[in-house]
Protein backbone atom coordinates (compact mmCIF):
# COMPACT_ATOMS: atom_id res chain seq x y z
CA UNK A 1 0.00 0.00 0.00
CA UNK A 2 2.22 1.79 0.67
CA UNK A 3 4.64 1.56 -2.37
CA UNK A 4 1.92 2.08 -4.38
CA UNK A 5 1.87 6.01 -3.32
CA UNK A 6 5.79 6.42 -4.05
CA UNK A 7 5.41 4.38 -7.38
CA UNK A 8 2.51 6.47 -8.52
CA UNK A 9 2.90 7.27 -12.13
CA UNK A 10 4.25 11.31 -13.04
CA UNK A 11 2.41 12.08 -16.35
CA UNK A 12 1.90 15.76 -16.10
CA UNK A 13 4.05 17.40 -18.58
CA UNK A 14 4.84 19.94 -15.28
CA UNK A 15 5.96 17.16 -13.44
CA UNK A 16 7.88 15.88 -15.62
CA UNK A 17 9.63 18.44 -16.36
CA UNK A 18 10.12 19.54 -12.42
CA UNK A 19 11.87 15.73 -12.15
CA UNK A 20 13.90 16.72 -14.78
CA UNK A 21 14.98 20.00 -13.15
CA UNK A 22 15.82 18.03 -9.76
CA UNK A 23 17.56 15.95 -11.41
CA UNK A 24 19.70 18.22 -13.00
CA UNK A 25 20.05 21.21 -11.12
CA UNK A 26 22.71 22.30 -13.16
CA UNK A 27 19.91 22.55 -16.36
CA UNK A 28 17.56 24.50 -14.22
CA UNK A 29 20.45 26.99 -13.09
CA UNK A 30 21.42 27.54 -16.55
CA UNK A 31 18.24 28.33 -17.64
CA UNK A 32 17.35 30.78 -15.17
CA UNK A 33 20.44 32.67 -15.67
CA UNK A 34 20.11 32.81 -19.20
CA UNK A 35 17.90 35.82 -19.80
CA UNK A 36 19.13 38.02 -17.28
CA UNK A 37 22.98 37.35 -18.30
CA UNK A 38 21.70 37.81 -22.36
CA UNK A 39 20.01 41.12 -21.20
CA UNK A 40 23.25 42.61 -19.10
CA UNK A 41 25.71 40.56 -22.01
CA UNK A 42 24.19 42.07 -24.87
CA UNK A 43 22.77 45.55 -24.02
CA UNK A 44 25.17 46.98 -21.46
CA UNK A 45 28.56 45.13 -22.49
CA UNK A 46 27.33 44.94 -25.63
CA UNK A 47 27.08 48.92 -25.35
CA UNK A 48 30.26 48.93 -23.32
CA UNK A 49 31.69 47.45 -26.05
CA UNK A 50 30.55 49.81 -28.83
CA UNK A 51 31.57 52.72 -26.36
CA UNK A 52 35.12 51.11 -26.82
CA UNK A 53 34.80 50.86 -30.66
CA UNK A 54 33.67 54.29 -31.12
CA UNK A 55 36.51 55.43 -29.06
CA UNK A 56 38.55 54.38 -31.95
CA UNK A 57 37.59 56.16 -34.68
CA UNK A 58 37.92 59.71 -34.64
CA UNK A 59 36.04 63.38 -36.03
CA UNK A 60 36.43 64.50 -39.80
CA UNK A 61 37.19 67.81 -38.52
CA UNK A 62 35.64 69.29 -42.72
CA UNK A 63 32.83 67.31 -42.61
CA UNK A 64 31.95 67.07 -39.07
CA UNK A 65 31.26 62.89 -39.79
CA UNK A 66 32.52 60.28 -37.81
CA UNK A 67 35.27 58.70 -39.54
CA UNK A 68 34.92 55.32 -39.18
CA UNK A 69 38.35 53.97 -39.40
CA UNK A 70 40.54 52.58 -36.71
CA UNK A 71 42.82 55.26 -35.35
CA UNK A 72 44.79 56.44 -32.14
CA UNK A 73 44.42 60.09 -32.90
CA UNK A 74 41.03 60.49 -30.89
CA UNK A 75 42.71 58.88 -27.76
CA UNK A 76 45.49 61.38 -28.18
CA UNK A 77 43.12 64.16 -28.17
CA UNK A 78 42.93 63.51 -24.91
CA UNK A 79 46.43 64.29 -23.93
CA UNK A 80 46.45 67.84 -24.93
CA UNK A 81 46.61 70.35 -22.46
CA UNK A 82 42.84 71.54 -21.86
CA UNK A 83 41.52 68.29 -22.28
CA UNK A 84 44.32 66.68 -19.38
CA UNK A 85 43.73 69.54 -17.10
CA UNK A 86 39.58 68.74 -17.49
CA UNK A 87 40.82 65.11 -16.13
CA UNK A 88 43.20 65.96 -13.44
CA UNK A 89 40.61 68.53 -12.00
CA UNK A 90 37.67 65.91 -12.02
CA UNK A 91 39.90 63.54 -10.39
CA UNK A 92 40.80 65.58 -7.81
CA UNK A 93 37.73 66.80 -6.65
CA UNK A 94 36.47 63.20 -6.68
CA UNK A 95 39.38 62.91 -4.21
CA UNK A 96 38.58 65.29 -2.08
CA UNK A 97 34.74 64.27 -2.43
CA UNK A 98 35.33 60.34 -0.72
CA UNK A 99 38.00 61.78 1.92
CA UNK A 100 35.58 64.92 3.08
CA UNK A 101 32.21 61.85 2.99
CA UNK A 102 34.49 59.19 4.89
CA UNK A 103 35.34 61.73 7.85
CA UNK A 104 31.30 62.97 8.17
CA UNK A 105 30.15 59.20 7.51
CA UNK A 106 31.87 57.95 9.94
CA UNK A 107 30.40 59.47 13.51
CA UNK A 108 27.00 58.97 12.01
CA UNK A 109 27.79 55.44 11.45
CA UNK A 110 29.63 54.67 14.06
CA UNK A 111 26.65 55.77 16.25
CA UNK A 112 24.37 54.13 14.41
CA UNK A 113 26.43 50.29 14.60
CA UNK A 114 27.19 50.61 18.45
CA UNK A 115 24.99 53.16 20.29
CA UNK A 116 21.47 53.04 18.12
CA UNK A 117 19.29 50.31 18.96
CA UNK A 118 15.08 49.99 19.08
CA UNK A 119 13.44 52.63 17.59
CA UNK A 120 16.48 55.12 17.33
CA UNK A 121 18.05 52.26 15.38
CA UNK A 122 14.98 52.46 12.86
CA UNK A 123 15.29 56.24 12.43
CA UNK A 124 19.06 56.09 11.89
CA UNK A 125 18.13 53.80 8.87
CA UNK A 126 15.27 55.54 7.32
CA UNK A 127 17.25 58.79 7.82
CA UNK A 128 19.55 57.66 5.46
CA UNK A 129 17.61 55.39 3.54
CA UNK A 130 15.41 58.51 2.62
CA UNK A 131 17.95 61.17 1.18
CA UNK A 132 19.87 58.02 -0.80
CA UNK A 133 16.72 57.13 -2.40
CA UNK A 134 15.11 60.61 -2.66
CA UNK A 135 15.35 62.57 -6.00
CA UNK A 136 18.86 63.35 -7.36
CA UNK A 137 17.77 66.73 -8.96
CA UNK A 138 15.51 67.52 -5.64
CA UNK A 139 18.65 67.38 -3.84
CA UNK A 140 20.93 69.32 -6.37
CA UNK A 141 18.19 72.13 -6.54
CA UNK A 142 17.98 72.61 -2.69
CA UNK A 143 21.43 73.41 -2.62
CA UNK A 144 21.20 75.59 -5.27
CA UNK A 145 18.76 77.23 -2.92
CA UNK A 146 20.63 77.02 -0.26
CA UNK A 147 24.46 78.39 -2.32
CA UNK A 148 22.32 81.32 -3.85
CA UNK A 149 23.67 84.82 -3.65
CA UNK A 150 20.61 85.81 -1.88
CA UNK A 151 20.08 82.67 -0.33
CA UNK A 152 19.98 81.13 3.12
CA UNK A 153 23.70 80.83 3.52
CA UNK A 154 24.45 84.63 2.99
CA UNK A 155 21.41 85.52 5.08
CA UNK A 156 23.18 83.22 8.00
CA UNK A 157 26.43 85.07 7.39
CA UNK A 158 24.82 88.48 7.95
CA UNK A 159 22.82 87.70 11.02
CA UNK A 160 25.85 86.16 12.56
CA UNK A 161 28.04 89.06 11.18
CA UNK A 162 30.02 86.38 9.22
CA UNK A 163 29.60 88.31 5.78
CA UNK A 164 33.55 89.34 5.98
CA UNK A 165 34.30 85.65 6.52
CA UNK A 166 31.79 84.44 3.14
CA UNK A 167 33.13 87.44 1.27
CA UNK A 168 36.70 85.98 2.47
CA UNK A 169 36.15 82.90 1.20
CA UNK A 170 34.68 83.71 -2.26
CA UNK A 171 37.68 85.48 -2.55
CA UNK A 172 39.83 82.77 -2.17
CA UNK A 173 41.67 81.90 -6.07
CA UNK A 174 40.54 79.22 -7.28
CA UNK A 175 38.06 77.80 -5.40
CA UNK A 176 36.35 80.97 -5.03
CA UNK A 177 33.87 82.92 -7.19
CA UNK A 178 31.11 85.32 -7.50
CA UNK A 179 29.07 83.43 -5.05
CA UNK A 180 29.17 80.10 -3.60
CA UNK A 181 26.69 78.39 -6.44
CA UNK A 182 29.59 79.43 -9.26
CA UNK A 183 33.13 77.85 -7.02
CA UNK A 184 34.49 75.00 -6.61
CA UNK A 185 33.48 75.14 -2.92
CA UNK A 186 29.49 74.79 -3.70
CA UNK A 187 30.33 71.80 -6.35
CA UNK A 188 31.96 70.16 -3.79
CA UNK A 189 29.38 70.77 -1.07
CA UNK A 190 26.76 69.17 -3.43
CA UNK A 191 29.14 66.23 -4.23
CA UNK A 192 29.74 65.65 -0.87
CA UNK A 193 26.05 65.99 0.02
CA UNK A 194 24.51 63.76 -2.35
CA UNK A 195 26.76 60.60 -2.02
CA UNK A 196 27.51 60.74 1.58
CA UNK A 197 24.63 58.02 2.18
CA UNK A 198 26.62 55.66 -0.14
CA UNK A 199 29.39 55.78 2.45
CA UNK A 200 27.61 55.83 5.16
CA UNK A 201 25.70 52.35 4.49
CA UNK A 202 29.10 50.42 3.79
CA UNK A 203 30.81 52.33 6.75
CA UNK A 204 28.20 51.20 9.26
CA UNK A 205 27.88 47.75 8.02
CA UNK A 206 32.18 46.78 8.50
CA UNK A 207 31.64 48.59 11.99
CA UNK A 208 28.58 46.16 13.06
CA UNK A 209 30.73 42.93 12.40
CA UNK A 210 33.32 44.67 14.55
CA UNK A 211 32.26 42.27 17.76
CA UNK A 212 32.36 44.13 21.13
CA UNK A 213 34.57 41.50 22.84
CA UNK A 214 37.12 42.60 20.23
CA UNK A 215 36.82 46.44 22.10
CA UNK A 216 36.51 44.80 25.16
CA UNK A 217 39.80 42.51 24.80
CA UNK A 218 41.75 45.82 23.80
CA UNK A 219 40.57 47.80 27.03
CA UNK A 220 41.69 44.76 28.88
CA UNK A 221 44.67 44.73 27.49
CA UNK A 222 45.37 48.44 28.60
CA UNK A 223 44.69 50.56 25.23
CA UNK A 224 43.32 53.57 25.90
CA UNK A 225 39.90 54.51 23.53
CA UNK A 226 42.54 56.24 21.24
CA UNK A 227 44.51 53.17 21.00
CA UNK A 228 41.72 50.86 20.61
CA UNK A 229 40.38 53.14 17.47
CA UNK A 230 43.33 53.03 15.40
CA UNK A 231 44.16 49.25 15.98
CA UNK A 232 41.02 47.65 16.50
CA UNK A 233 37.72 49.75 15.07
CA UNK A 234 39.36 51.76 12.25
CA UNK A 235 41.24 48.58 10.51
CA UNK A 236 38.04 46.93 10.36
CA UNK A 237 35.94 49.35 9.39
CA UNK A 238 38.43 50.00 6.74
CA UNK A 239 37.01 47.57 4.36
CA UNK A 240 33.70 49.22 4.15
CA UNK A 241 34.94 52.68 4.00
CA UNK A 242 36.95 51.34 0.95
CA UNK A 243 33.17 49.95 -0.31
CA UNK A 244 31.77 53.22 -0.01
CA UNK A 245 34.77 55.41 -1.85
CA UNK A 246 34.36 52.87 -4.74
CA UNK A 247 30.63 54.52 -5.04
CA UNK A 248 31.28 58.42 -3.72
CA UNK A 249 34.55 58.66 -6.50
CA UNK A 250 32.98 56.94 -9.18
CA UNK A 251 30.03 58.86 -8.67
CA UNK A 252 31.62 61.96 -9.08
CA UNK A 253 34.02 60.82 -11.48
CA UNK A 254 31.25 60.65 -13.87
CA UNK A 255 28.72 63.21 -12.89
CA UNK A 256 27.57 65.91 -15.00
CA UNK A 257 24.75 67.73 -13.67
CA UNK A 258 25.87 68.93 -10.66
CA UNK A 259 28.92 70.53 -12.41
CA UNK A 260 26.36 72.27 -14.38
CA UNK A 261 24.20 73.72 -12.34
CA UNK A 262 26.33 74.61 -9.14
CA UNK A 263 29.66 75.57 -10.24
CA UNK A 264 32.20 77.10 -12.14
CA UNK A 265 32.28 77.23 -16.57
CA UNK A 266 35.40 74.58 -16.26
CA UNK A 267 34.48 71.27 -17.52
CA UNK A 268 34.41 68.23 -15.81
CA UNK A 269 34.92 64.91 -17.44
CA UNK A 270 31.30 64.19 -17.41
CA UNK A 271 30.40 67.49 -18.85
CA UNK A 272 33.01 66.96 -21.57
CA UNK A 273 31.36 63.67 -22.38
CA UNK A 274 28.08 65.58 -22.36
CA UNK A 275 28.82 68.54 -24.43
CA UNK A 276 30.76 66.06 -27.15
CA UNK A 277 28.25 63.81 -27.84
CA UNK A 278 25.49 66.45 -27.65
CA UNK A 279 26.30 69.94 -29.79
CA UNK A 280 29.75 68.82 -30.93
CA UNK A 281 28.47 65.48 -32.45
CA UNK A 282 31.50 64.44 -31.64
CA UNK A 283 30.76 60.74 -29.97
CA UNK A 284 34.60 59.31 -30.46
CA UNK A 285 36.00 61.95 -28.63
CA UNK A 286 33.30 61.93 -26.19
CA UNK A 287 33.49 58.21 -25.95
CA UNK A 288 37.33 58.62 -25.41
CA UNK A 289 36.57 60.42 -22.35
CA UNK A 290 34.02 58.01 -21.04
CA UNK A 291 36.65 55.10 -21.14
CA UNK A 292 39.11 57.68 -18.57
CA UNK A 293 36.44 57.13 -15.48
CA UNK A 294 36.39 53.43 -16.70
CA UNK A 295 39.73 52.68 -16.56
CA UNK A 296 40.16 54.69 -13.55
CA UNK A 297 37.65 52.68 -11.75
CA UNK A 298 38.41 49.68 -13.16
CA UNK A 299 42.03 50.03 -11.06
CA UNK A 300 40.00 51.13 -8.02
CA UNK A 301 37.56 48.03 -8.43
CA UNK A 302 40.79 45.64 -8.27
CA UNK A 303 42.42 47.50 -5.55
CA UNK A 304 39.24 47.41 -3.64
CA UNK A 305 38.49 43.46 -4.20
CA UNK A 306 42.02 43.00 -2.64
CA UNK A 307 41.45 44.82 0.24
CA UNK A 308 38.50 42.92 0.97
CA UNK A 309 35.87 45.73 0.22
CA UNK A 310 33.48 43.83 -1.83
CA UNK A 311 32.46 41.19 1.19
CA UNK A 312 31.20 44.59 3.11
CA UNK A 313 28.63 45.35 -0.25
CA UNK B 1 30.47 48.79 45.47
CA UNK B 2 28.54 49.06 42.17
CA UNK B 3 30.29 52.15 41.14
CA UNK B 4 32.64 49.50 39.24
CA UNK B 5 29.67 47.50 37.17
CA UNK B 6 28.28 50.95 36.97
CA UNK B 7 30.41 52.71 35.09
CA UNK B 8 31.45 49.73 32.70
CA UNK B 9 27.29 49.57 32.37
CA UNK B 10 26.81 53.24 31.61
CA UNK B 11 30.00 53.02 29.02
CA UNK B 12 27.94 50.51 27.42
CA UNK B 13 24.49 52.61 27.17
CA UNK B 14 25.43 56.14 26.41
CA UNK B 15 27.57 57.29 23.68
CA UNK B 16 30.39 60.35 23.94
CA UNK B 17 28.76 63.33 23.82
CA UNK B 18 31.35 64.50 21.17
CA UNK B 19 30.57 61.71 18.93
CA UNK B 20 26.71 62.17 19.21
CA UNK B 21 26.55 65.94 18.13
CA UNK B 22 28.62 64.92 15.14
CA UNK B 23 26.14 62.27 14.50
CA UNK B 24 23.36 64.49 15.24
CA UNK B 25 24.86 67.58 12.85
CA UNK B 26 25.60 65.06 10.11
CA UNK B 27 22.22 63.57 10.05
CA UNK B 28 20.88 67.43 9.81
CA UNK B 29 23.41 68.21 7.57
CA UNK B 30 21.10 65.69 5.10
CA UNK B 31 17.54 66.41 5.91
CA UNK B 32 17.69 70.31 5.96
CA UNK B 33 17.98 70.82 2.46
CA UNK B 34 15.09 68.87 1.49
CA UNK B 35 12.58 71.18 3.65
CA UNK B 36 14.43 74.04 2.44
CA UNK B 37 12.72 72.95 -1.10
CA UNK B 38 9.59 72.46 0.42
CA UNK B 39 9.52 76.04 1.94
CA UNK B 40 10.26 77.76 -1.15
CA UNK B 41 7.05 76.10 -3.02
CA UNK B 42 5.29 78.74 -0.95
CA UNK B 43 7.46 82.02 -1.35
CA UNK B 44 5.59 84.78 -3.51
CA UNK B 45 9.22 85.65 -4.85
CA UNK B 46 9.50 83.86 -8.41
CA UNK B 47 12.89 85.23 -10.00
CA UNK B 48 15.49 84.23 -7.50
CA UNK B 49 15.74 82.77 -3.99
CA UNK B 50 15.78 85.36 -2.11
CA UNK B 51 15.71 84.18 2.22
CA UNK B 52 13.69 84.18 3.63
CA UNK B 53 10.90 84.27 1.70
CA UNK B 54 9.39 87.96 1.57
CA UNK B 55 5.90 86.61 1.38
CA UNK B 56 3.61 83.20 1.80
CA UNK B 57 1.46 82.08 -1.14
CA UNK B 58 -0.08 78.42 -2.08
CA UNK B 59 -0.70 79.76 -5.72
CA UNK B 60 1.57 77.81 -7.12
CA UNK B 61 0.26 74.61 -6.73
CA UNK B 62 -2.92 76.05 -8.41
CA UNK B 63 -0.58 77.68 -11.28
CA UNK B 64 1.28 74.38 -11.71
CA UNK B 65 -2.01 72.15 -11.76
CA UNK B 66 -3.94 74.66 -14.17
CA UNK B 67 -1.47 76.75 -16.07
CA UNK B 68 1.72 74.75 -16.79
CA UNK B 69 0.66 72.06 -19.21
CA UNK B 70 4.14 71.27 -19.96
CA UNK B 71 4.15 69.63 -16.89
CA UNK B 72 1.89 66.63 -17.85
CA UNK B 73 3.41 64.58 -21.22
CA UNK B 74 7.11 64.59 -19.36
CA UNK B 75 5.17 62.62 -16.04
CA UNK B 76 3.01 60.46 -18.27
CA UNK B 77 6.24 59.34 -20.36
CA UNK B 78 8.35 58.82 -17.00
CA UNK B 79 5.28 56.74 -15.20
CA UNK B 80 5.04 54.96 -18.32
CA UNK B 81 8.70 54.17 -18.62
CA UNK B 82 9.20 53.31 -14.75
CA UNK B 83 6.26 50.59 -14.90
CA UNK B 84 7.54 48.94 -17.88
CA UNK B 85 11.43 48.81 -16.75
CA UNK B 86 10.16 48.13 -12.92
CA UNK B 87 8.09 45.07 -14.40
CA UNK B 88 11.28 43.74 -16.65
CA UNK B 89 13.69 44.09 -14.05
CA UNK B 90 11.38 42.63 -11.63
CA UNK B 91 11.47 39.55 -14.06
CA UNK B 92 15.20 39.46 -14.78
CA UNK B 93 16.78 40.45 -11.44
CA UNK B 94 14.75 37.45 -9.90
CA UNK B 95 15.95 35.22 -12.55
CA UNK B 96 19.29 36.36 -11.95
CA UNK B 97 19.29 35.71 -7.74
CA UNK B 98 17.74 33.03 -8.16
CA UNK B 99 20.22 31.21 -10.41
CA UNK B 100 23.13 32.84 -8.49
CA UNK B 101 22.33 31.81 -4.72
CA UNK B 102 21.77 28.34 -5.72
CA UNK B 103 24.44 26.95 -7.18
CA UNK B 104 28.09 27.86 -6.99
CA UNK B 105 29.83 27.11 -10.40
CA UNK B 106 32.72 28.60 -12.01
CA UNK B 107 32.57 31.99 -13.02
CA UNK B 108 30.07 33.06 -10.32
CA UNK B 109 31.66 35.64 -8.65
CA UNK B 110 32.39 37.22 -11.91
CA UNK B 111 29.22 36.83 -13.48
CA UNK B 112 27.61 38.42 -9.95
CA UNK B 113 29.99 41.31 -10.60
CA UNK B 114 28.77 41.88 -14.33
CA UNK B 115 25.23 42.56 -12.99
CA UNK B 116 26.45 45.25 -10.24
CA UNK B 117 28.42 46.91 -12.61
CA UNK B 118 25.69 49.05 -14.31
CA UNK B 119 25.57 50.81 -10.38
CA UNK B 120 29.34 50.73 -9.71
CA UNK B 121 30.15 52.21 -12.84
CA UNK B 122 29.12 55.85 -13.72
CA UNK B 123 25.89 56.44 -14.89
CA UNK B 124 27.17 58.75 -17.60
CA UNK B 125 29.19 55.30 -18.90
CA UNK B 126 26.33 53.59 -19.17
CA UNK B 127 24.61 56.58 -21.23
CA UNK B 128 27.59 57.14 -23.65
CA UNK B 129 27.89 53.39 -23.93
CA UNK B 130 23.59 52.98 -24.84
CA UNK B 131 23.94 56.29 -27.45
CA UNK B 132 26.83 55.08 -28.80
CA UNK B 133 25.34 51.72 -29.64
CA UNK B 134 22.41 52.97 -31.07
CA UNK B 135 24.36 54.89 -33.22
CA UNK B 136 26.18 52.05 -34.37
CA UNK B 137 22.78 50.22 -34.86
CA UNK B 138 21.27 53.14 -36.73
CA UNK B 139 18.21 53.17 -34.04
CA UNK B 140 16.38 56.02 -33.61
CA UNK B 141 15.22 57.84 -29.80
CA UNK B 142 12.02 55.76 -28.70
CA UNK B 143 10.72 55.33 -25.73
CA UNK B 144 12.06 51.87 -25.69
CA UNK B 145 15.79 53.21 -25.89
CA UNK B 146 14.72 55.03 -22.36
CA UNK B 147 13.31 51.35 -21.39
CA UNK B 148 16.59 49.76 -22.08
CA UNK B 149 18.90 52.17 -20.28
CA UNK B 150 16.44 52.08 -17.61
CA UNK B 151 15.96 48.35 -16.55
CA UNK B 152 19.51 47.54 -17.06
CA UNK B 153 20.40 49.43 -13.95
CA UNK B 154 16.98 48.60 -12.30
CA UNK B 155 17.55 44.68 -12.33
CA UNK B 156 20.76 45.43 -9.94
CA UNK B 157 18.03 46.91 -7.36
CA UNK B 158 15.62 43.82 -7.54
CA UNK B 159 18.99 41.40 -7.75
CA UNK B 160 19.90 42.93 -4.44
CA UNK B 161 16.60 42.73 -2.91
CA UNK B 162 16.32 39.69 -4.30
CA UNK B 163 19.50 37.70 -3.26
CA UNK B 164 19.53 38.71 -0.05
CA UNK B 165 15.90 36.93 0.70
CA UNK B 166 17.72 34.39 -1.41
CA UNK B 167 20.36 33.73 0.51
CA UNK B 168 18.12 33.61 4.01
CA UNK B 169 15.91 30.94 2.27
CA UNK B 170 15.90 27.56 4.70
CA UNK B 171 16.85 24.77 2.58
CA UNK B 172 14.78 22.34 5.04
CA UNK B 173 11.44 24.08 3.95
CA UNK B 174 12.35 23.52 0.49
CA UNK B 175 13.33 19.95 1.29
CA UNK B 176 10.55 19.16 3.55
CA UNK B 177 8.03 20.39 0.94
CA UNK B 178 9.83 18.02 -1.34
CA UNK B 179 9.33 15.10 0.86
CA UNK B 180 5.70 15.83 1.14
CA UNK B 181 5.28 15.43 -2.94
CA UNK B 182 5.24 18.62 -4.08
CA UNK B 183 6.74 18.81 -7.59
CA UNK B 184 9.45 22.06 -7.99
CA UNK B 185 6.54 24.34 -9.92
CA UNK B 186 4.71 23.53 -6.66
CA UNK B 187 7.10 24.50 -4.35
CA UNK B 188 7.65 27.73 -5.94
CA UNK B 189 4.52 28.13 -5.77
CA UNK B 190 3.57 27.92 -2.18
CA UNK B 191 7.29 27.77 -0.19
CA UNK B 192 9.38 29.95 -2.14
CA UNK B 193 7.62 33.00 -3.61
CA UNK B 194 5.94 33.11 -0.23
CA UNK B 195 8.66 33.98 0.97
CA UNK B 196 10.72 36.16 -1.40
CA UNK B 197 7.15 38.22 -2.59
CA UNK B 198 8.24 40.63 0.08
CA UNK B 199 11.73 41.35 -1.23
CA UNK B 200 10.16 41.31 -5.03
CA UNK B 201 7.47 43.69 -3.89
CA UNK B 202 10.77 45.83 -1.99
CA UNK B 203 13.03 45.98 -5.18
CA UNK B 204 10.28 46.51 -7.36
CA UNK B 205 9.08 49.80 -5.62
CA UNK B 206 12.99 50.96 -5.06
CA UNK B 207 13.18 50.50 -8.68
CA UNK B 208 10.22 52.30 -9.70
CA UNK B 209 11.53 54.78 -7.86
CA UNK B 210 14.53 54.84 -9.20
CA UNK B 211 13.58 55.02 -12.50
CA UNK B 212 10.97 57.98 -12.26
CA UNK B 213 13.82 60.15 -11.00
CA UNK B 214 17.01 59.19 -13.36
CA UNK B 215 18.18 61.42 -15.45
CA UNK B 216 21.81 60.54 -16.16
CA UNK B 217 21.70 57.66 -18.44
CA UNK B 218 17.97 59.33 -19.59
CA UNK B 219 19.53 62.38 -21.29
CA UNK B 220 21.46 59.92 -23.19
CA UNK B 221 18.89 57.73 -24.40
CA UNK B 222 15.63 60.00 -24.66
CA UNK B 223 16.73 62.29 -27.96
CA UNK B 224 13.91 64.63 -27.51
CA UNK B 225 11.84 63.38 -25.31
CA UNK B 226 11.40 64.66 -22.40
CA UNK B 227 10.94 62.63 -19.23
CA UNK B 228 9.74 64.65 -15.71
CA UNK B 229 13.69 64.74 -14.27
CA UNK B 230 14.69 65.73 -17.65
CA UNK B 231 11.61 68.31 -17.81
CA UNK B 232 13.11 69.64 -14.51
CA UNK B 233 16.51 70.06 -15.50
CA UNK B 234 15.73 72.23 -18.30
CA UNK B 235 13.96 74.32 -15.62
CA UNK B 236 17.11 74.24 -13.40
CA UNK B 237 19.29 75.91 -16.16
CA UNK B 238 16.65 77.67 -17.87
CA UNK B 239 13.90 78.77 -14.87
CA UNK B 240 10.46 80.64 -15.72
CA UNK B 241 8.38 80.55 -12.35
CA UNK B 242 10.96 78.97 -10.00
CA UNK B 243 8.27 78.37 -7.32
CA UNK B 244 6.30 75.98 -9.83
CA UNK B 245 9.59 73.83 -9.87
CA UNK B 246 9.25 73.46 -6.44
CA UNK B 247 6.00 72.46 -6.62
CA UNK B 248 6.89 69.71 -8.94
CA UNK B 249 9.50 68.90 -6.34
CA UNK B 250 7.66 68.34 -3.93
CA UNK B 251 5.42 65.81 -5.65
CA UNK B 252 8.49 64.35 -6.65
CA UNK B 253 9.84 63.86 -2.82
CA UNK B 254 6.05 62.33 -1.86
CA UNK B 255 6.58 59.86 -4.91
CA UNK B 256 9.81 58.70 -4.24
CA UNK B 257 9.17 58.77 0.02
CA UNK B 258 6.14 56.48 -0.47
CA UNK B 259 7.61 53.87 -2.39
CA UNK B 260 11.10 53.63 0.05
CA UNK B 261 9.43 53.67 3.12
CA UNK B 262 6.63 50.76 1.93
CA UNK B 263 10.15 48.88 0.98
CA UNK B 264 11.78 49.70 4.44
CA UNK B 265 9.10 48.43 6.40
CA UNK B 266 8.63 45.26 3.72
CA UNK B 267 12.31 44.34 4.02
CA UNK B 268 11.96 44.76 7.93
CA UNK B 269 8.93 42.45 8.18
CA UNK B 270 10.77 39.92 6.32
CA UNK B 271 13.25 39.65 8.97
CA UNK B 272 10.90 37.44 10.70
CA UNK B 273 9.78 35.32 7.88
CA UNK B 274 9.43 31.71 8.93
CA UNK B 275 12.61 29.83 8.50
CA UNK B 276 14.42 32.81 8.38
CA UNK B 277 17.02 31.77 11.29
CA UNK B 278 19.67 29.05 9.84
Amino acid sequence: MTTATLERPRTSLLTALSDTFFRQPKLLTLLLLLPPLLWIGVVYVGSLFALLLQSFYSLDDFSGLVNHQFTLSTYAQLFEEANLQIILRTVLMAALVTLASAIIAFPIAYYAARYARGWTKALFYLAVMMPLWSSYLVKVYAWKLILAKEGILTWMAEGLHLKWLLDGILALPVIGGPSLSFSYIGTFLVFVYVWIPYMILPTQAALERVPSNYLEAAADLGADPRQTFNTVIFPLALPGIIAGSIFTFSLTLGDYIIPQIVGNSRLMIGQAVYTLQGTAGNIPLAAAFAVVPMAIMGVYLWMAKRMGAFDVL
Amino acid sequence: MSSDAKAVGSKKAGSPLGLRIAAITGLLFLHLPLALIILYAFTTEERSFQFPPPGYTTKWFGVAWYERPDIWPPLYLSLKVAAIATLMALVLGTLAAAALSRAKFFGRETISLLFILPIALPGIITGISLRSAFDIMGLDFSVWTIILGHATFCIVVVYNNAIARFRRLSGNLIEASMDLGADGFQTFRYVILPQIGSALLAGGMLAFALSFDEVIVTTFTAGQQSTLPIWMLSELIRPRQRPVTNVVAVFVIFVTLIPILAAYYLTREGEHTGGASK
